[in-house]
């Protein structure tokens, strides 16, 4: 990890090594807050918030971090910031973090900031744990975005809660459209997620499984 | 009564895997064989039967406002009391299952110190305080339940993932990708229970 050079460091888990679909961490609240775009928007925000500065924290840390205590500081850490994200969703944002609901609260357990701190931040300079951070929060914006873009538009035929569909089809006279109902369903997140996954697998044949 | 149809409920309706998505990282790292994943499963259903309880007392008693102090509301600490909790209780229940059954410590004892940061642990401690359950008992019901609906879930997919090793997929979706997509159609499988009432 520390071999990483710096411009990958940032760019590298947009895409190639994308956190969510190649290594397979924060699955849980990925697929859960992505019915509709505009709270999975404001999770994957969250969520790149948590870890940017998570990162930077422990990375100014980690000389003075005992070994064997490190999992206990780096949930504190994290803790601490979920808990600052909440109230303030909670004060700005306060529908979006009724949808939310717990999912928030998921982020302390969720497996990319526990992976990046242990794997990156431990071992690196506050600037490039950042860096990290940020891509690595962001990966996991784009695929939550990728996803509940699907989801919103044939789940309620809306985009960011803009009727979409029903406008189109009202306008053409037709009035016999119904929205595909097991795009709403935890179902469709799953299998979309499989989908993205084999696209991207079939794309870097680096990546498949023996 | 109500307790058979909490306990119905979290196994069936409201599955951690299914339907909440907790849990999701080891579900998917370590269901490649039956007996790892039912290990796995029991030790989840374990800590989660432990923690639960506890958490839904203290929230009760010291997060909740004006619990602990008349006009104090401490609720906004709960993500980090939860949490300490959860850390503690699996490090006291590995040095009492070490030290007790060493039999269970052989089999359980590399998933145990991971379970801390298992999701579907603080979720279930955070789905509980957002269900406001009337007393300690339906959190411990809850929590057997939610377990067992896990348990059952990785049981499942691991048993899946075991014949699936032997069928000709194509090769991009070997691994991971099938079993995101077979756990979406044991998902819709789970749909059929819904609305069951006791």
């Amino acid at each position: 990890m520390a071999a990483e050079k710096k411009p990958g460091v940032f760019t590298g888990p947009l895409w190639t090594n994308n956190p969510v679909v190649v290594q397979v961490l924060g699955i849980c609240s990925a697929l859960a807050v992505t019915t509709q775009m505009k709270p999975a928007l404001v999770m994957g925000i969250s969520l790149t918030c948590v870890l940017a500065f998570a990162n930077v924290i422990i990375s100014l840390l980690r000389n003075t971090i005992p070994n064997r205590i490190r999992i206990i500081v780096q949930l504190v850490v994290v803790a601490a910031l979920v808990i600052l994200v909440n109230q303030i969703l909670k004060a700005y944002a306060f529908e979006v973090s009724k949808q939310l609901s717990v999912y928030v609260g998921l982020i302390i357990t969720n497996c990319i900031l526990m992976g990046r701190l242990e794997a990156f931040a431990l071992g690196n300079k506050p600037w490039p744990a950042l860096l990290d951070g940020l891509g690595n929060g962001l990966g996991y914006a784009i695929i939550l975005f990728v996803v509940a873009t699907f989801r919103e538009f044939f789940g309620s035929g809306t985009l960011f809660g803009i009727d979409v569909i029903a406008r189109f089809v009202n306008e053409s006279g037709y009035d016999g459209y119904q929205n595909c109902g097991i795009f709403v369903m935890p179902t469709s997140a799953l299998i979309l997620l499989g989908c993205i996954i084999w696209y991207l697998r079939s794309k870097n044949p680096e990546l498949q499984d023996k | 009564m109500e307790y058979l149809n909490l306990f119905v409920k979290s196994i069936f309706i409201d599955n951690m895997i299914f339907a909440l998505f907790l849990g999701m990282c080891s579900y998917l790292a370590v269901s490649k064989t039956v007996k790892t994943a039912v290990g796995l499963g029991a030790a989840v259903t374990f800590v989660l039967l432990v923690t639960l309880p506890v958490n839904y007392l203290l929230d009760k008693y010291v997060l909740q406002p004006n619990a602990l102090v008349e006009g104090v509301d401490l609720s906004y600490l709960s993500f980090i009391v939860f949490i300490a909790v959860i850390a503690a209780i699996v490090q006291i229940v590995e040095m009492v299952v070490e030290k007790f059954f060493p039999a269970l410590y052989g089999s359980l004892g590399i998933f145990l110190p991971l379970i801390a940061v298992n999701c579907a642990i603080l979720g279930g401690s955070l789905f509980m305080q957002q269900k406001e359950f009337e007393n300690v008992g339906f959190a411990a019901v809850y929590a057997l339940g939610s377990g067992l609906g896990w348990l059952f879930a990785i049981a499942c997919i691991a048993a899946i993932r075991e014949k699936l090793a032997y069928s000709n997929i194509p090769a991009p979706l070997k691994g991971l990708g099938i079993t995101f997509i077979a756990t979406g159609l044991m998902a819709i499988a789970f749909l059929s229970f819904s609305g069951i009432q006791l």
